[in-house]
């Protein structure tokens, strides 16, 4: 009998919980890319602080997920630095719009023992790494390319996404701009078939495993190499400069955006010409339904997006990102007059 | 040497043997204790168990959501679970010679065996796809589903491990069955249901796999059953995975935690299992 | 007969719960079948045997994924299974009564380990550690396809010692609750006759032996469904080698990395197919190895019922 009660009381205070829980807060969901993990948490986080009423829960599961979890609108927006193809949109049940948040670069990070001097590379070189041509670490083609550092024979570890991923979307987008052979045998997609190496879940399980891995390359974003002390290198741009990724040399990646944005926002600057241009930069997309059913919850995202896009700009150079162009931010302030939320 | 000892040389390197494997099987255990608990425990502070998670790549912040979550998620499976999973084992146990019986037993046994990834995938495919939505309920579904032929075959067991002479002795006192199962058998094997409910739980407790895309995750403290939730598991995965040193010792802390709680249960559980059996053995 | 519809109404009752066990468990294979149709369809049993993994041009075939799931799984048995036999003789036969108790406990314990915390303990220690046994091979060595490649760490080696590690008490335990079962008389008879302790064991252990091969089996099973340990140590590559440094992957695995983001049907109707996979694969060792714990069962007396379940739970 007493246990009877004790259930009951249980129940009763679950019960309880859960309603009172939900009668206050805007709870949002989200869930997509890993590459701009770290400014959306922060963003989040302080936006909550701004508005405590206002919840965004934001999960790094890789921009495939963001894409599929919002196709099959189990979360209540995506997020994506590899934009979402005709196909995809095409399936899913209304009208998904791109909103640029933040400009990001993807870097090559690399660790390789007894090497301490900052590896130059060429989007030749990488490609024909991460084809697997490329093996050891003293091949010629890099020694080229770095005259005077003592490279090892040891063998090339490549490390790439296990997942579908924006942030493999760039890098692959890039190389592909660079190798005619790249591009036909592993062609641009959130999620390819590599040739070669192991796979790590996300940014942080790429630089997890280079990391710990002697002997290993990958690709991340600019902040996990940062953020983890990870060696990374300048890679040669389209003018021929060697340039080293950073808020600078992406925000000029992206100096000709505003004047060529499309109505969609779907846009690639990889490999952009220009001086002081770092070649692997991106755009990073939200994705938000044009008419979404939670007219609440919508205008809560509208609301976070301008604020967003302007004061959360600030953000971003801190974390290794790069502020977006006022013209992008306007035209995308009226972009995001068109979500319906009422 | 004479065919005796030769024998006899065998039999002790076989006991040697024996001895050795039982050594080689606890030094993995000895060596994840130690790292639990010597890693873990430099990382567990109040902190760690009141606050919630910092934004990705900021040093500080704590489990507290998590924590939370996994008592959350393992309730809402053990409501599930516990009626389906006693009344079969009632039934199992009742009408054990059945042929109905027999099928639902080797139902409960499948089930037990179905890897627990696969369950992931029906309770997505049940409880988050029509919903529109992931959940703690979602997550406490897919938990449930794997307690309950645990609890079944526990309940079925121990009741019918009860002494027939008192089932009959209610019988013949004009008890209908119903009667007699639930106020005399059931209580005389209720500690051992118990006891096996609360080793299904610290199971369950320590799962991730089902999680992953029933319950996903929560940077926000949150206890409604309609929303994701943090749980322990899924924080550890996520943090073991990152290559932030700060998100590794909590990961450690997390998994000192999980182990306190299945440490916990199992001994609880054997002091219950050596009181039963002392108190049948008195009667 | 007034005393019959009130059991009557007992027996449906409870037995609505009973079909509910049984529901679910259906429920499992014709929800899996059902989301992996058109993979079915479009793929046929090809599926099986193609090693390819292309999610860009939709092209999927399980092979890389089953090999390495019964790779890993086998190398796990062959490592585990002399050590749980070992264990299970010694706590059943062999151990002074007072260590008994402690090392059912202890045994209890290892299986008891929540696999994320396995895979912690897998990423940071065992894996570095199994790097430096890869790194320290013989160059000799090395050539065999046994050990090539890059030493990594990460691999179908680490893997299987995970396995090994997890599937041990499982197997033990089963293993215990058999041997309990043989009867008295085969052990007296044969020491009557002057055996030495092996020898009497080892005539139990052959009159168990259909019993131990189910607990072995059993084993064998969990081994196959594991997850989460094993995709942190295995290195995530779809891929059929040989080599034990290779980083491979399992049907687990795969389904855990990539199901919250196949964003196109054909896609998710692969992996849940694999799930399919798995579940048969995993039914038909799990019910063969129960038939056999059960047959022994048989042998030894008509009525008795080897608490295996109870085992299992307490495991």
């Amino acid at each position: 009998m007493r246990t009877k009660r004790m259930v009951v009381a249980a129940l009763a205070c679950f019960a309880a919980l859960g309603v009172g829980a939900a009668a206050q807060a805007i709870r949002i969901n989200g869930a997509g890319a890993t590459f701009p993990g770290p400014i959306y948490t922060k963003w989040f986080s302080e936006y909550n602080k701004l508005h405590s009423n206002v919840q965004i829960n934001y999960q790094p599961l890789g921009s495939g997920a963001g894409i599929r979890q919002i196709m099959e609108q189990t979360v209540d927006f995506g997020a994506t630095d590899g934009p979402m193809t005709d196909e995809q949109l095409r399936g899913a049940s209304g009208r998904i719009q791109h909103f640029p948040t933040v400009l990001g670069a993807v870097v090559p990070i690399y660790n390789i023992p007894n090497v301490t001097a900052e590896l130059k590379f060429d989007g030749t070189v990488l490609a024909n790494i991460f084809l697997g041509k490329i093996a050891k670490w003293n091949d010629p083609a890099i020694a080229k390319l770095n005259a005077g550092v003592n490279l090892p024979g040891t063998d090339i570890v490549v490390v790439h996404r296990s997942e579908g991923s924006g942030t493999t979307y760039i890098w692959v987008d890039y190389l592909s701009k660079i190798s005619p052979e790249f591009k036909k045998t592993v062609g641009v997609a959130t999620a390819v078939k590599w040739p070669t190496g192991v796979g790590g879940k996300g940014n942080e399980g790429v630089s997890a495993t280079v990391k710990q891995t002697p002997g290993s390359i990958g690709y991340v974003e600019l902040i996990f190499a940062l953020q983890n002390k990870i060696s990374y290198g300048p890679v040669q741009n389209a003018a021929g400069e060697f340039v080293k990724a950073s808020t600078q040399s992406v925000t000029a990646a992206a100096a000709e955006a505003a004047a060529k944005m499309p109505p969609d926002f779907r846009v690639s600057i990889t490999n952009a010409p220009g001086k002081g241009v770092y070649p692997i930069s991106s755009f990073t997309w939200i994705l938000l339904y044009e008419n979404p059913k939670d007219k609440t919850k919508a205008k809560a995202l509208v609301d976070f997006m301008k604020w967003a896009l302007a004061d959360g700009q600030k953000f971003a150079p801190d974390l290794g990102y790069a502020p977006l162009p006022d013209g992008v931010v306007k035209l995308e302030m009226t972009a995001l007059a068109k979500i319906k939320t009422q | 040497m004479n065919r005796t000892r030769f024998r006899k040389l065998i039999s002790s390197l076989f006991v040697a043997f024996c001895a050795g494997a039982v050594v080689i099987a606890l030094i993995p255990l000895a060596f994840i204790l130690f790292f639990v608990v010597s890693q873990g425990v430099r990382a567990l502070n109040v902190d760690f168990f009141t606050r919630l998670p910092q934004p990705v790549g900021e040093p500080g912040g704590g489990m507290g959501n998590a924590i939370v979550g996994t008592l959350i998620v393992s309730g809402l499976a053990a409501v599930m679970a516990v009626p389906i999973g006693v009344i079969s084992g009632i039934y199992m146990s009742e009408y054990a010679g059945g042929r109905f019986a027999s099928v639902t037993r080797f139902a409960a046994d499948t089930l037990n065996g179905v890897p627990s990834i696969v369950i992931g995938l029906f309770a997505y495919g049940v409880a988050v796809m029509p919903l529109r939505h992931f959940s703690a309920l979602a997550g406490g579904f897919a938990l449930g589903v794997m307690m309950i032929p645990i609890i079944a075959r526990t309940t079925e067991e121990l009741l019918l491990l009860v002494p027939g002479t008192i089932r009959e002795g209610a019988l013949a006192l004009g008890a209908t069955r119903a009667r007699a199962v639930f106020s005399v058998v059931l209580p005389a094997a209720l500690p051992g249901i118990v006891t096996g409910i609360v080793l299904a739980l610290a199971r369950i407790a320590g799962e991730t796999a089902p999680l992953l895309f029933t319950s996903l995750n929560n940077r926000f403290f949150s206890t409604s059953l309609t929303q994701p939730i943090s749980t322990l598991t899924v924080q550890v995965y996520t943090y073991a995975t990152s290559p932030y040193d700060d998100w590794h010792r909590q990961a450690w802390a997390g998994a000192l935690v999980l182990v306190a709680i299945v440490l916990v249960c199992s001994l609880l559980a054997r002091f219950a299992t050596r009181r039963l059996e002392r108190m049948h053995a008195r009667a | 007969m007034k005393s019959r519809s009130p059991d009557l109404g007992f027996r449906l009752g409870t037995g609505v719960f009973a079909v509910l066990l049984v529901l679910i468990v259906c429920g499992i294979g014709v929800e899996l079948a059902r989301v992996s149709m058109p993979s079915i369809q479009k793929f046929g049993l090809a599926f099986w045997r193609t090693d390819v993994w292309d999610p860009v041009v939709g092209d999927f075939g399980a092979l890389p994924f089953i090999w390495g799931t019964l790779y890993s799984s086998i190398l796990a048995l062959l490592i585990a299974t002399p050590i749980a036999i070992g264990i299970a003789v010694f706590i059943s036969e062999l151990c002074p009564a007072v260590l008994r108790q402690p090392l059912m406990f202890l045994t209890e314990l290892l299986a008891a380990i929540p696999s994320i915390v396995y895979g912690l303990w897998g990423i940071f220690v065992l894996v570095p550690a199994v790097r430096s046994i890869e790194t320290s091979m013989p160059e000799v060595l090395r050539q065999l396809p046994l050990f090539s490649g890059p030493p990594l760490g990460l691999g179908m080696l680490s893997a299987a010692l995970i396995l090994a590690v997890m599937v041990i008490p499982f197997s033990s335990s089963v293993s215990r609750e058999v041997l309990k079962s043989v009867p008295a008389a085969q052990r007296e008879g044969a020491y009557a006759l002057g055996a030495t302790r092996f020898e009497a064991i080892r005539a139990a252990l052959f009159y168990a032996r259909t019993g131990i091969v189910g607990a072995v089996m059993l084993g064998f099973g969990r081994a196959l469904g594991e997850t989460m340990a094993v995709t942190m140590v295995i290195g995530n590559t779809p891929q059929v080698s040989l080599s034990l440094f290779a980083p491979q992957y399992t049907m687990a695995a795969v389904i855990a990395n990539e199901f919250a983001e196949a964003a196109d049907d054909l896609h998710l109707a692969a992996l849940v197919e694999i799930g399919l996979v798995l579940f048969i694969i995993t039914l038909i060792v799990n019910s063969f190895s129960r038939l056999l714990i059960w047959s022994m069962a048989r042998t030894v007396s008509p009525a008795a019922e080897i608490p295996t379940e109870t085992a299992e739970a307490a495991a």
